[in-house]
């Protein structure tokens, strides 16, 4: 393209100057944009721009059909009083506990089991290529699949309960599926199960990753192996530590799929997350302006959690 | 490798304190496997057991009598809601949708991906992290909007339909679940082929470049032939998630026969008339499972590197 001006008198221009060359090439210039053109658009449209719309909807008064007139935050100041109505407790004040109890216990359990799994994968173990898929599968599934399959599992008359009542401990219970205040748990149980073992494989990754040499320095230095790991190698993992974080956080806010699978929202609702309650609101019980307060709230927790994470990794590699 | 050996010390008892280590080790690794494998057992030993074994037998025991009537019926016979046709309808509602969506969204991800590394511009940070931005949201707060604007999408179509016949896929649930998923899949499909094709040499596009190869020309004949891991990555990834969707399915095509696997297999569970009959629910949660634990089976490696990808980023 470039042609070397070798007098150096003249610079020659960077397009040729005939007319139907110019065209051409600006063309050629602009393809690279144009294609990624609509994919941007798309996502500035239907990401960006629907969400403006929700946060629109949620100033009306809409209810089974969106009005456009804006009354005002009262959807919010309902979910800010519903936020202390706890005796009996509103579908939203559910909804938010249950995320809390839900979202802390998923997520410490899934980093500890992963990490504690990755260690004991990681001392050379035979047959680790048969155990590795095996915990990990349950992602592959979906959460109606695996929803059905706890739902099952966790009936006392079908499941676990008779099982153990058969095998003669008759006094043993756990009715927790169907009890209001436990239902919440199951759901943990449930979520645990589908992504610890994916969590496994990234804190394995991430051990494979760590360079033998600290390790063998640190052990001639007397180290013991519960040292080893305490001082040098989970302090390595910080970085895999994050970024189970911001998926787990990330599945956490958005599970909808399992609370509906299996539990159907639990007795009276006693298992929402605020995605159920999200969902129920919009579509079912026609409050539609409150339905989409609290989307805009489930987004402004996400973004208060991933924004800061992008960006860190954007910059990172500055070009 | 980090395994940290740990050294053999003789105790007195005369068992050295490694074997115990590794008995426990194992011991508890082979626990972990039992429970991961639990619930997928049991649905399978279930899905071919006679009703009567399952009132009367033990969850965890093997069929007596195994019998594959449960599968043929969750397949063509067994009930949703008042419609009993099985689920072989919905499994194809799935491909249908399935298909379409992972092929175009793989390809604009990959183009996406050519332009962001190989045709930097200023601001392309910027696109690149909106776009990323938008695979993170809860898709809760776009539902209600997209479901105004299918619903007119609709209206237009049956508005086309009464003037030339045809609703060029207007309204149509699949078409509308296919545009849903590529709209909301390519901030992933355009990640994954970003971050592999930056640590691809950039001089051989600027040989090309020289050579005189145009844009579509360096895509086609340089990127895409060396694309084929990141590809397989991607088109496993978009199948597992769009396969397994709920939401966007439940609010866009949440009734009738246009529903897709999950939404059917969820209303075949909750469907109270009658019996609940257990071991077809089973085979059918197998049949909706099956696609993605062979695809797992099949390419696991590709599958893990897939969520990798979309779980750490830069």
């Amino acid at each position: 393209m470039s042609t070397v001006a070798e007098t150096s008198i003249t610079l020659t221009p960077e397009h040729d100057a005939r007319p139907g060359a110019t065209v051409r090439s600006r063309l050629q210039d602009a393809l690279p944009k144009l294609v990624l053109a609509p994919s941007f658009a798309a996502t500035i449209v239907f990401v960006y721009g629907f969400i403006l719309w929700t946060i629109y909807l949620s100033f009306t008064n809409s209810k089974t059909f969106p009005s456009y007139a804006i009354t005002g935050p009262r959807a919010y100041q309902r979910l800010w009083r519903w936020t202390f109505e706890s005796d009996p407790p509103s579908s939203w004040y559910t909804s938010i506990t249950n995320m809390g109890i839900f979202g802390f216990l998923y997520i410490s359990i899934c980093l500890a089991l992963g990490l504690f799994l990755a260690i004991l994968l990681d001392q050379k173990i035979r047959g680790e290529g048969v155990l590795r898929p095996i915990y990990l599968y349950p992602m592959a599934l979906s959460f109606i699949v695996t929803g059905v399959a706890w739902k099952w599992f966790l009936d006392p008359g079908l499941g676990l309960e008779q099982t153990l009542h058969q095998w003669g401990w008759t006094s043993f219970h756990f009715d927790w599926i169907k009890n209001k205040d436990f239902v919440i748990y199951t759901v943990v149980i449930a979520g645990v199960w589908q992504a610890s073992g994916f969590i496994m494989a990234m804190f394995l990754a991430g051990l494979r990753g760590i360079d033998g040499e600290i390790l063998k320095a640190a052990q001639i230095d007397g180290a013991t192996t519960f040292q080893l790991y305490r001082r040098i190698v989970i302090p390595l993992l910080r970085p895999i530590f994050l970024s189970a974080l911001i998926v787990l956080a990330h599945l956490a806010i958005k599970s909808y799929d399992l609370v509906v699978a299996l539990t159907s929202g639990g007795p009276g609702g006693s298992a929402w997350l605020p995605s159920n309650f999200m969902y129920e609101y919009t579509f079912k019980r026609n409050e539609m302006a409150v339905g989409s307060a609290s989307a805009v709230i489930m987004l402004m927790t996400i973004t208060a959690i991933i924004v800061p994470y992008l960006y860190s990794e954007l910059r990172e590699k500055p070009r | 490798m980090s395994a940290v050996a740990t050294p053999a010390r003789q105790s007195t008892g005369g068992i050295s304190a490694r074997t115990v280590n590794r008995i426990v080790i194992y011991g508890l690794l082979a626990l972990f496997a039992l429970f991961y494998l639990m619930p997928l057992f049991v649905m399978l030993v279930t899905s071919f057991k006679t009703m009567d074994e399952i009132q009367n037998g033990n969850m965890l025991a093997l069929p007596q009598e195994p019998t594959f009537a449960p599968w043929i019926r969750a397949w063509s016979e067994v009930c949703s809601g008042l419609t009993c046709v099985g689920m072989k309808g919905y499994f194809w509602n799935s491909i249908k949708m399935v298909v379409p969506a992972v092929i175009i969204s793989t390809l604009l991800g990959a183009l996406n991906g050519y332009v962001l590394t190989k045709w930097r511009f200023r601001g392309a940070t910027l696109v690149f992290g909106l776009m990323l931005f938008a695979c993170f949201i809860p898709f809760q707060s776009v539902l209600l909007p997209m479901a105004t604007i299918l619903g007119s999408l609709g209206r237009f179509g049956v508005k086309l339909q009464n003037a030339t016949g045809l609703t060029f896929g207007f309204g149509n649930p699949t078409v509308n679940l296919v545009f849903v998923h590529v709209v909301y899949g390519i901030g992933f499909t355009t990640l994954f082929f970003r971050n592999y094709y930056e640590a691809f040499p950039n001089e051989l596009v600027k040989a090309a470049q020289i050579d005189g190869a145009s844009f579509f020309q360096i895509f086609r004949r340089i990127m895409l032939p060396n694309s084929l891991p990141i590809i397989v990555v991607t088109v496993i990834y978009q199948f597992t998630n769009i396969w397994n969707d709920f939401l966007f399915a439940s609010a866009y095509a949440g009734s009738g026969d246009v529903m897709p696997m999950t939404v059917a297999l969820n209303n075949v569970v909750n469907t109270s008339t009658g019996v609940v009959e257990y071991n077809v629910n089973m085979a059918a949660a197998m049949i909706a499972a099956l696609p993605t634990l062979l695809v797992y089976v099949l390419a696991g490696r590709y599958f893990v590197r897939g969520l990798m990808a979309g779980a750490v980023k830069g």
